[in-house]
C-alpha cells in the first residue's frame, strides 16, 4: 500500500448503495484505491467533485461520516522471487502466516503486450490425458477454460494438468473457492513436493464476492514478473471464472448500468478478454499459459459467461459424464484447442491430425447410431460396430483418468480403429493406413 | 476546420470523459488529454452545451478532474502514401513495429510511414493536364505494385498541372508536383496525404454492380456461393465454427492485389499467426510473398475498446486509397461484432436510449453505411478498381436473430452461415450450403461473366448440385423418422450422392497444403467428376450396401483432393474410382 505522503482524507459521503459509496473529494485519480474505515475501495466514476467508489467488501455498516483515505494509485502487488511458495488473499496480503513480501511495487492490470512482439506459441504441453493431448492438444502461451457443470471434478483435473505440465511456476487464482477446495489444492501441491513453485491468490466463499475482481489481475501480475523478468514458463490457473463474472454483474448492476444478456454488463467481453489475453509467448522465452474453469449451469454454453469466454479463449475443454462407461470424459464434440494445429503432426507423430479427426468422426457416427437405437430402429452392422468403438474409445481414450504418452495414445487409437472398422471406413490418408493399420479380431 | 480549442476534464466514467471546452469544437474532432507526462488521444462523440463528451482511446487510469485538454482541429484521420503495405498498425494507424519495448505504452503514437525511405518515382501526368482529386500524377513501385501518387482527395474542383517532378528517387515529403487552382495559386503536392477515416473516399466516376468472380480457392465459396470483385459478404457463426480460419484462408488465397486485414477485438495470437506465416507463404497467383500485398490493422481484444471502432474505419480508408489506384483490394474484418460491442459500451455510458440487446438505435445504419463503402468502381480515368469486403459476425449464443447479424444481413450480399453441427462433425468449412447464399448468382452480369470464364452450363450445374444437397437433407430427415428400411434403396442412394458432394466439394481441409487451395480449373474438374457420378444409375440389392460403397467412392475422391492436381497419384486414384464405379452402375 502507498505511503502516508500520498494520502488524502475526506469525510463528506453523499450516497451509499450496496456496492458503492459516493463522496465529495478533489485531486483524485481515476482507478485510484481508497480505504473506507479500513475497507478497500476503488474509484469508478468522477463527476466534478463527486467521486464514486466501488467498495470491495460491500458497504454494510459504512456511516455517512466515514473517513475515506485515498492511497494515491491503482491496486498494486509487490513482486519478487519471495512470492514463490506463498498464499495470498485478493489484495496480495499473505494468508499463510508467513512474513510480508519485499519487492518492486507494480500496478496490477498493467498494459498489454505489443502484438508484434509476441511469438507464436509452439511448445506442446503434455498432460497425459488423451482427451486433451490427442484431441485438444495444449500449447504454452495458450488460454483455455474447462467448461464443466458444478458437480464435475474440474479442480482435480486442473490440479493434475498443472502438476504434469512442466511449468516453472504455477499460479493459482482462486475465486469463490470453497474452503475445502482451497485446502485440496494446498494438499495436492504439497504432496507433489511442488509447493515452492506455486503461488496462490485466493478468495474463498467466506470472503466478500466483489474482492474476487482483483484475483485474476493479482495472479497475472505475479505471472508477468516471472515470465518477463525471469523468462520462466508460468501456468496460471483461474477457478472459477463464472464466479468472477458474477461479481462483475453485481457491481455493474449496482451502478445502474444497462445490463445486456443474462444480466451481465455490456462490457463482459472486454473485461474477460483483458484477463485472458495476458496469456502470451514472450520473445525471450518466457510464457504465460492460462487454464481456467468456467462452470456452466445445466451444460448451457449459450449463457453469456461461457459464450463470451468461448469467443475469447483458444478453445475449451468440455467435461461430461459418460454414463455408458461410468466415467467423466473430455467431450470431443464441444471441446477444441485452437492452437493444436501448431504442434500436432509437427511436434508429434505425423499421423496425429488424421487419426484424431477420423476417430472423432467415427465417434459422431456412433452418436447417430445411438439416436437411431433410441428411436427404436434396427441397427446396421456398421451402427453396431461404431457403438462398440465409441464405448472403447470413451473409456480408453476420452476418460480423464487416462495417463499415457502421446505415441501410446496414437497407437491405442489405431488399435481401436482396426478392431472395429475396415480400412476404407476410416477415411485416413493411405500412406498412414499403410504404416499404422493393425488388423485385429 | 476552425481554431483549435482547449479545455479541462470535468468528469470521468471509464473511458468516457467529459471536457469543458474554451472554444468551438466539432463532432468527431480529436483531442489530447494530458495525464502526468502522457498525452491521451480521444474523439468527440457528443456535445451538450459546454460539456464535450469524448471517448478516450486509452486507459484513463490516473486521470484527474482539471487535467488539460487540447483539441486538434481535425477529425480522426489516416496518413496515406507509399509504405503502407507490409505494415502492422494499431486501430489508430500507429506503426506497431516502431514502438519500443514488449508492452504497449499509453500515449505512444508512432508515424505510420517512413520519412527516410526512397521511392522510385515515374511521372504519369504532364504540365497542362487538368486534374482533380484522385487523379494520378505519377507512380512509385511499392512491393511490385504500381502505387499511384494522386491529387489529394481533400482537393475540391479542378486544377491544372504546372509541373511534375522528373523520374528518380524521392522521399514521401518531397514535392512531386505543383498544381494551379482556379485562382491561379500554386499548390505543391507530396507523396503523402491525410483523410478523415469516417468519410468515404469517393474520387471515382461510377459504381456499377460488381460482376467479376473473385477466386478464393475455397470450393464452397467459388463454386457454390461465389463472391465477386467489389462484392460484400459476411460470415456469422458461433465461436469455434471456423470464421477466422476461413477469413485467413481467403486472405491468403484470393486473387487480389492488396489485402487489408482488420483484426478487430479478437485474439492477439491469431494476428501473430499472420505475422509469422505471411512472410513465408506465397501468393498463389503471383508467387510473391503474402506480406508484400498485405496490411494488418491489429486492434486485438485487449487493446483499447474505443480504438476498435476506429480500426475498421482505418482499414476501410486504406482500402479506398488503394482502390483509387485501380487495384483490386480485399478487406477483411474479424469481428464486426466486437466493433458493435464497442459502440454499445459507449452508448451505455452515454446513457442513450438503448435499442435491441442494448445496442445503439442507429446500429443498422452504421453497419450499412460501412458496407456501402466497398464496391467496384470506374475511376475518373475510366480504369476499374474494387474493394471486396468480408466481415465476420460473432452472434451471442450463436443465435442469428440478434441485431448485428440481422443488420449485416441487410447490408451484405453474400451470406456464409457457419453451422455448429457441421463444425462439431468436423465438416469444415462449416458453411451451411443450403441456408447460405450469394446474391451475385442472380446478377445477369455475373451469369454472362461466368459463362465466359468457365462455360454456360456451369450455373445450371451448380443449381442442380444445390438441389441434390437439398434432397439429401430431406431424405436424411425421412430416414431419421422412418428408419433405414422404412425408405427405398433409391432414397439411400440419393442421400449418399449428397454426401459425396458434401465430402468432396464442400469440405476442404484448410491445413492441408494441397487441399487448402483449389484453382478454378480444378474446381470445375471435380464438380464435373462428382456430377457425372450423381447422374449414374446404381443397382444395390439392399440399403446396407449403399453406405459402405459410397464411403469407398468418397475415400477415393478425397485422396484425389489430397493429391497434386493431374499428378500421377491423382490419375491413379481416378482410375481406381472408375473401376469402383463400374461395379454397381448400369
Ligand atoms: N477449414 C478448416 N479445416 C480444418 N479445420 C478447421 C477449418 N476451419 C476451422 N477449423 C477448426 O476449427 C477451429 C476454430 O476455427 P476458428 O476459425 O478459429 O473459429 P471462430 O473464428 O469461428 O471462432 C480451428 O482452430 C480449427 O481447428
Ligand atoms: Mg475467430
Amino acid at each position: 500500500m502507498a505511503t502516508k505522503a500520498f494520502q488524502k482524507i475526506f469525510t463528506k459521503i453523499t450516497q451509499i448503495t450496496k456496492a458503492t459509496v459516493s463522496l465529495q473529494a478533489d485531486g483524485v485519480g481515476y482507478g485510484e484505491l481508497a480505504t473506507i474505515q479500513g475497507q478497500l475501495a476503488q474509484v469508478v466514476k468522477i463527476i466534478g467533485d463527486e467521486v464514486t467508489l466501488q467498495v470491495f467488501g460491500g458497504t454494510e455498516g459504512i456511516p455517512t461520516n466515514a473517513e475515506v483515505i485515498f492511497l494515491g494509485g491503482a491496486p498494486t502487488l509487490k513482486v519478487s522471487d519471495q512470492l514463490a511458495g506463498r498464499f495470498f488473499n485478493a489484495f496480495g496480503k499473505p494468508i499463510d502466516g508467513g512474513p510480508e513480501i519485499d519487492g518492486t511495487v507494480v500496478e496490477i492490470g498493467g498494459p498489454s503486450v505489443n502484438p508484434v512482439r509476441r511469438k507464436q506459441p509452439s511448445e506442446l504441453i503434455a498432460t497425459g490425458i488423451a482427451g486433451i493431448d490427442l484431441n485438444n492438444t495444449l500449447v504454452s502461451g495458450q488460454k483455455i477454460p474447462f467448461f464443466a457443470d458444478p458437480d464435475q471434478p474440474f479442480n482435480q483435473v486442473m490440479a493434475n494438468v498443472a502438476l504434469r505440465a512442466k511449468a516453472d511456476k504455477i499460479i493459482l487464482g482462486g475465486m469463490g473457492l470453497t474452503n475445502d477446495d482451497y485446502l485440496y489444492f494446498k494438499q495436492v501441491f504439497d504432496n507433489a513436493g511442488a509447493l515452492d513453485r506455486i503461488i496462490s491468490f485466493v478468495n474463498t466463499t467466506e470472503n466478500p464476492p466483489v474482492e474476487r475482481l482483483l484475483v485474476p489481475d493479482m495472479a497475472l501480475t505475479a505471472a508477468e514478473y516471472f515470465a518477463v523478468e525471469k523468462n520462466e514458463s508460468v501456468l496460471v490457473l483461474l477457478t472459477d471464472m463464472t464466479l468472477y463474472a458474477d461479481a462483475l454483474s453485481i457491481v455493474s448492476n449496482r451502478m445502474d448500468q444497462i445490463p445486456s444478456k443474462d444480466s451481465m454488463p455490456g462490457s463482459l467481453y472486454s473485461d474477460l478478454a483483458k484477463i485472458y489475453e495476458k496469456a502470451v509467448q514472450l520473445p525471450d522465452g518466457g510464457s504465460i499459459t492460462i487454464i481456467a474453469v468456467t462452470t456452466l449451469s445445466g451444460g448451457d454454453i449459450t449463457h453469456a459467461i461461457p459464450d463470451n469466454t468461448g469467443y475469447i479463449t483458444e478453445g475449451q475443454l468440455f467435461l461430461r459424464s459418460d454414463s455408458d462407461v461410468g466415467k467423466v470424459i473430455v467431450d470431443p464434440f464441444r471441446s477444441l484447442s485452437r492452437l493444436k494445429q501448431l504442434v500436432i503432426g509437427k511436434k508429434t507423430r505425423k499421423d496425429h491430425p488424421q487419426v484424431m479427426n477420423a476417430a472423432v468422426r467415427l465417434y459422431a457416427d456412433a452418436a447417430n447410431a445411438r439416436t437411431k437405437m433410441e428411436n427404436g430402429f434396427d441397427l446396421s452392422d456398421y451402427d453396431e460396430r461404431s457403438l462398440a468403438f465409441a464405448k472403447d474409445y470413451s473409456s480408453d481414450i476420452l476418460a480423464i483418468d487416462v495417463n499415457i504418452g502421446t505415441e501410446e495414445m496414437l497407437d491405442q487409437t489405431w488399435k481401436l480403429l482396426g478392431k472395429h472398422f475396415k480400412k476404407e471406413e476410416v477415411g485416413i490418408r493411405e500412406e498412414f493406413v499403410k504404416e499404422y493399420w493393425t488388423e485385429q479380431e | 476546420m476552425h481554431m483549435a480549442a482547449k479545455g479541462k476534464v470535468v468528469g470521468i466514467i471509464s473511458n468516457l470523459v467529459v471536457v469543458e471546452a474554451t472554444d468551438a469544437v466539432a463532432q468527431n474532432e480529436i483531442c489530447f488529454i494530458k495525464v502526468d507526462d502522457e498525452q491521451l488521444m480521444a474523439e468527440v462523440i457528443k456535445v451538450i452545451g459546454k460539456s464535450v463528451y469524448v471517448q478516450v482511446f486509452e486507459s484513463t487510469r490516473g486521470m484527474k478532474i482539471g487535467n488539460d485538454v487540447e483539441f486538434a482541429g481535425h477529425m480522426l484521420e489516416v496518413t496515406l502514401g507509399p509504405g503502407i503495405l507490409s505494415k502492422n498498425y494499431d486501430g489508430l494507424q500507429n506503426d506497431l513495429d516502431k514502438m519500443e519495448g514488449v508492452f504497449l505504452k499509453r500515449g505512444d503514437y508512432t508515424f505510420p510511414l517512413d520519412h527516410d525511405k526512397e521511392w522510385d518515382f515515374k511521372p504519369l501526368a504532364k504540365p497542362g493536364d487538368t486534374v482533380q482529386a484522385g487523379s494520378w500524377l505519377g507512380e512509385v513501385d511499392e512491393n511490385f505494385q504500381p502505387h499511384k501518387i494522386m491529387v489529394p482527395f481533400v482537393f475540391e474542383g479542378t486544377y491544372t498541372v504546372k509541373s511534375v517532378t522528373e523520374a528518380g528517387k524521392y522521399k514521401i515529403a518531397d514535392t512531386m508536383a505543383i498544381l494551379v487552382n482556379s485562382k491561379g495559386e500554386e499548390i505543391p503536392v507530396t507523396m503523402m496525404q491525410k483523410w478523415p477515416v469516417k468519410k468515404a473516399i469517393t474520387a471515382y466516376k461510377e459504381k456499377p454492380r460488381p460482376f467479376k468472380l473473385l477466386e478464393t480457392g475455397v470450393r464452397t465459396i467459388d463454386t457454390i456461393n461465389p463472391i465477386v470483385e467489389g462484392g460484400t459478404g459476411f460470415i456469422p457463426g458461433p465461436f469455434g465454427t471456423g470464421k477466422t480460419v476461413l477469413q485467413h484462408a481467403i486472405s491468403k488465397q484470393a486473387e487480389a492485389d492488396i489485402v487489408v486485414i482488420a483484426a478487430c477485438g479478437e485474439r492477439a495470437n491469431e494476428v501473430v499467426e499472420i505475422f509469422t506465416e505471411f512472410p513465408e507463404l506465397v501468393d498463389p497467383h503471383t508467387g510473391r510473398k503474402l506480406t508484400e500485398r498485405t496490411t494488418i490493422i491489429a486492434n486485438t481484444s485487449n487493446m483499447p475498446v474505443a480504438a476498435r471502432e476506429a480500426s475498421v474505419y482505418t482499414a476501410m480508408t486504406i482500402s479506398e486509397y488503394y482502390r483509387s489506384m485501380g487495384l483490386r483490394v480485399l478487406m477483411m474484418a474479424d469481428s464486426t461484432s466486437r466493433w458493435a460491442q464497442a459502440l454499445r459500451e459507449m452508448s451505455n455510458r452515454l446513457e442513450e436510449l438503448p435499442g435491441p440487446d442494448a445496442f445503439p438505435m442507429d446500429l443498422p445504419a452504421i453497419i450499412s453505411n460501412f458496407y456501402a463503402r466497398a464496391g467496384y468502381v470506374y475511376l475518373n480515368n475510366g480504369k476499374p478498381g474494387s474493394i471486396t469486403f468480408i466481415g465476420t459476425v460473432s452472434p451471442a449464443g450463436g443465435n442469428l436473430k440478434e441485431p448485428v447479424t440481422e443488420s449485416t444481413k441487410k447490408a451484405a450480399r453474400c451470406f456464409y452461415a457457419l453451422q455448429q453441427s457441421r463444425a462439431d462433425g468436423k465438416r469444415y468449412p462449416a458453411i451451411n450450403p443450403i441456408e447460405s447464399y450469394s446474391k451475385y448468382l442472380e446478377y445477369p452480369e455475373f451469369e454472362e461473366y461466368i459463362a465466359e470464364r468457365i462455360n454456360d452450363q456451369w450455373l445450371g450445374k451448380i443449381n442442380e448440385m444445390k438441389t441434390l444437397l437439398q434432397r439429401g437433407l430431406e431424405v436424411s430427415e425421412q430416414i431419421n423418422i422412418l428408419g433405414d428400411d422404412g425408405v427405398s434403396v433409391d432414397y439411400h442412394v440419393r442421400f449418399w450422392k449428397s454426401e459425396v458432394i458434401d465430402f468432396v466439394i464442400l469440405q476442404q481441409d484448410a491445413f492441408d497444403s494441397i487441399d487448402a487451395v483449389t484453382s478454378l480449373e480444378r474446381q470445375e474438374y471435380m464438380v464435373n467428376k462428382v456430377m457425372d457420378l450423381c447422374h449414374m444409375e446404381y443397382t444395390f440389392d439392399s440399403f446396407a450396401e449403399v453406405g459402405p460403397y459410397f464411403k469407398r467412392v468418397i475415400n477415393l475422391l478425397r485422396q484425389m483432393n489430397y493429391s497434386e492436381f493431374k499428378s500421377e497419384k491423382f490419375y491413379n486414384y481416378e482410375k481406381e474410382l472408375k473401376e469402383t464405379l463400374t461395379e454397381v452402375t448400369v
